[in-house]
């Protein structure tokens, strides 16, 4: 819990970012101070957490103090002008190298930053650096990336989810306000749950992909994770809006998403798929579960079950799309353009074979495996074709559901964080813990996960879906269960 | 665990054969992708065991429905065709393991 004595040390870390915005603001610390503090946290837990791949410290401290010079110029650039943040290291970004946590990335620096990453620094917004995530955004434990795992800051024993673990323990362990992830199948979401902090998958095409390493490009959206939804919804501000260079950018005017955070949802028509609420579901999730239930019931809302039958068939559509897409997409790493090539080799051919063995890992080369395999002559049909029939008949089944409802509400992963190897050996078995993130991306809807209760200690996530371009909605709905719960100010005791 | 997700899995009634490790070879020649003969086996199991995942889908009636590519209702876009200001050669150059006179220099590809 924050006071307002709390101007220094680790306390300042543990502020959300409108909170030390008004710090900011009054006068009563610098953004230079802001991020001194963020890089000490920083350099005391990385040995335990390994959240960032890389801090840029010098270039952070030189945000930081340009920060601080537009606000005494008179300057007001925003909610998270001189605020430090963290992004995902598959956001390029112009001169500071961008791994995608991948040894075939090894030694690029892009010469240009992504639209996010523009926005934020337009917006004023200081980055510490780059996080750690499973290798090309495939995974759920963060523990595929090539350079080393992220722990989980509630046990370190623990992984923290993934894809995007470690912008997600980096907010979770104060060593950033605010942290920028990507989220095809549930990589957002499903770590801000085992984390304990709020995470968002805005509606496909809200947010330009202009810079993201491409996974699955009809799945890919980028969104923020934070301490309280109050800065997600600052963040989703900042970073959303047209971009002509990403064709499936939406063509809609910006919104300020915190001006629909009013508190109230009386009335608001809340489904729960009962689909979702999968047999596996550990006990303690399901209680956590129930109880938000009557909490937004006593808030006003109405709660009823709905059927939503082609989940079941959501987990095999995803796991063909998205390897179909990446093997198309990751075919870019040839050897030949950027990054860490095999060269000593007689003809192109052999760089490109031997590049590829030596560069990527086994989730990746698994997938790129599977994608081909989906896509070649005689199984076409019956698999990638298929898949994308399916995908409308799925597309359809949310539309008619959201005739009824507002918003639909399920638990974000049916397990608490698991531990550290468990599911390292068994694809399958990893795969599954996106059963309750994946359709969400199959139908390119909007979706947050928040803090929902707690389980043997551990934090248990709550998901809120929306229609397309519901994210207003779901924020709204978001904040308001959030206000009147306290599972948001729990914290780990690091 | 997996058999305890409901629907997904349902060991008994798998049809799709397992992989060979010729198939694995096959399709990874296609993407260009170098394997050892020990990581050709792991795939192989894993593979097959992924393949069979996907059997749902084929419960599933798909007559006469369009496939979905995109989820937003953008069409192609176009824009005037202008001159504009683009990524400058060097940087790009720098980031390639071999160049030479601006160009991107690659191995012998015939021969």
């Amino acid at each position: 819990m924050v006071n307002s004595e709390a101007t220094n040390g680790s306390d300042l870390t543990r502020l959300t970012a409108h909170e030390a915005q008004e710090f900011l603001t009054s006068g009563k610390v610098s953004s230079v101070e802001l991020t001194e503090a963020v890089l000490a946290r920083v350099d005391e837990l990385e040995p335990q957490i390994h959240s960032y791949i890389n801090v840029t410290r010098e270039e952070a401290l030189a945000a930081a103090r340009t920060a601080d010079e537009a606000r005494s110029d008179g300057k007001d650039k925003g909610p998270l002008a001189g605020i430090p943040v963290m992004v995902k290291d598959n956001l390029s970004t112009e001169g500071v190298p961008t791994t995608a946590g991948s040894k075939i990335l090894l030694g690029y620096t892009p010469p240009y930053d992504a639209h996010v990453v523009s926005q934020l620094r337009s917006g004023g917004a200081v980055i510490i650096g780059k996080g750690n995530l499973d290798e090309f955004a495939m995974g759920s434990s963060t523990e595929y990336s090539a350079f080393g795992a992220t722990r989980n800051p509630w046990d370190t024993d623990r992984v923290p989810g993934g894809s995007s673990g470690g912008p997600a323990a980096g907010v979770a362990a104060s060593e950033c306000f605010i942290s920028l992830g990507s989220d095809t199948g549930g990589s957002i979401r499903q770590p801000a749950a085992l984390c304990g902090i709020v995470g968002m998958k805005p509606t496909y095409g809200l947010v330009s992909r202009y810079g993201l390493i491409a996974f699955g490009s009809s799945l890919d959206q980028i969104g923020p994770f934070s301490r309280d939804v109050r800065d997600t919804a600052d963040t989703l501000s900042v970073i959303s809006g047209h971009d002509r260079r990403d064709s499936t950018s939406i063509n809609a005017p910006g919104q300020d998403f915190a001006s629909v955070l009013t508190g109230d949802i009386t009335g608001m028509r809340l489904g729960i798929p009962c689909e979702y609420l999968v047999d596996g579901m550990e006990p303690g999730v399901t209680a956590a579960f129930e109880k938000s239930l009557e909490t937004l019931e006593a808030m006003g809302a109405t709660v009823e079950e709905v059927s939503l039958p082609l989940t079941d068939q959501a987990l095999a559509v995803y796991y063909i799309i998205a390897p179909s897409e990446a093997s198309a997409n990751l075919a870019r790493f040839d050897g030949f353009k950027y990054g860490n090539a095999v060269n000593d080799v007689p003809t192109a051919w052999d760089v490109m074979d031997q590049t590829r063995e030596k560069g990527f890992g086994s989730e990746v080369k698994r997938r790129i495996l599977i994608g081909a395999y989906a896509l070649s002559a005689g199984y076409y049909d019956a698999y990638y074709k298929k898949a994308q029939q399916v995908r409308t008949l799925i597309i359809r089944e949310f539309a008619q559901t959201f005739e009824k409802f507002d918003a639909l509400v399920t638990p974000t992963s049916p397990t608490v964080a698991f531990m550290a190897g468990e599911r390292m050996d068994d694809p399958v078995a990893m795969y599954l813990s996106d059963v309750c993130t994946i359709p969400v991306n199959i139908a390119g809807l909007p979706a947050i996960s928040v803090p929902g209760g707690m389980s043997e200690g551990l934090p248990v996530g709550l998901q809120f879906i929306g229609p397309q371009m519901g994210d207003g909605t779901v924020l709204k709905v978001a904040h308001a269960y959030e206000q009147a719960t306290e599972w948001h100010r729990f914290k780990p005791t690091l | 665990m997996a058999g305890l997700w409901n629907g997904l899995i349902l060991a008994d009634e798998l049809t799709t054969p397992d992989l060979t490790a010729d198939d694995v070879r096959h399709i990874a020649a296609l993407t260009r992708l170098g394997l050892s003969d020990d990581e050709v086996e792991t795939m192989r199991g894993q593979l097959s065991s992924i393949l069979k995942v996907f059997e749902s889908l084929q419960q599933v009636d798909t007559e006469g429905v369009e496939p979905t590519g995109h989820t937003t209702e953008v069409r192609t876009v176009l824009r005037e065709d202008e001159a504009a200001e683009s990524l400058q050669r060097d940087g790009i150059l720098k980031n390639a393991p071999e160049s030479e006179a601006g160009y991107v220099k690659v191995r012998p590809i015939l021969g």
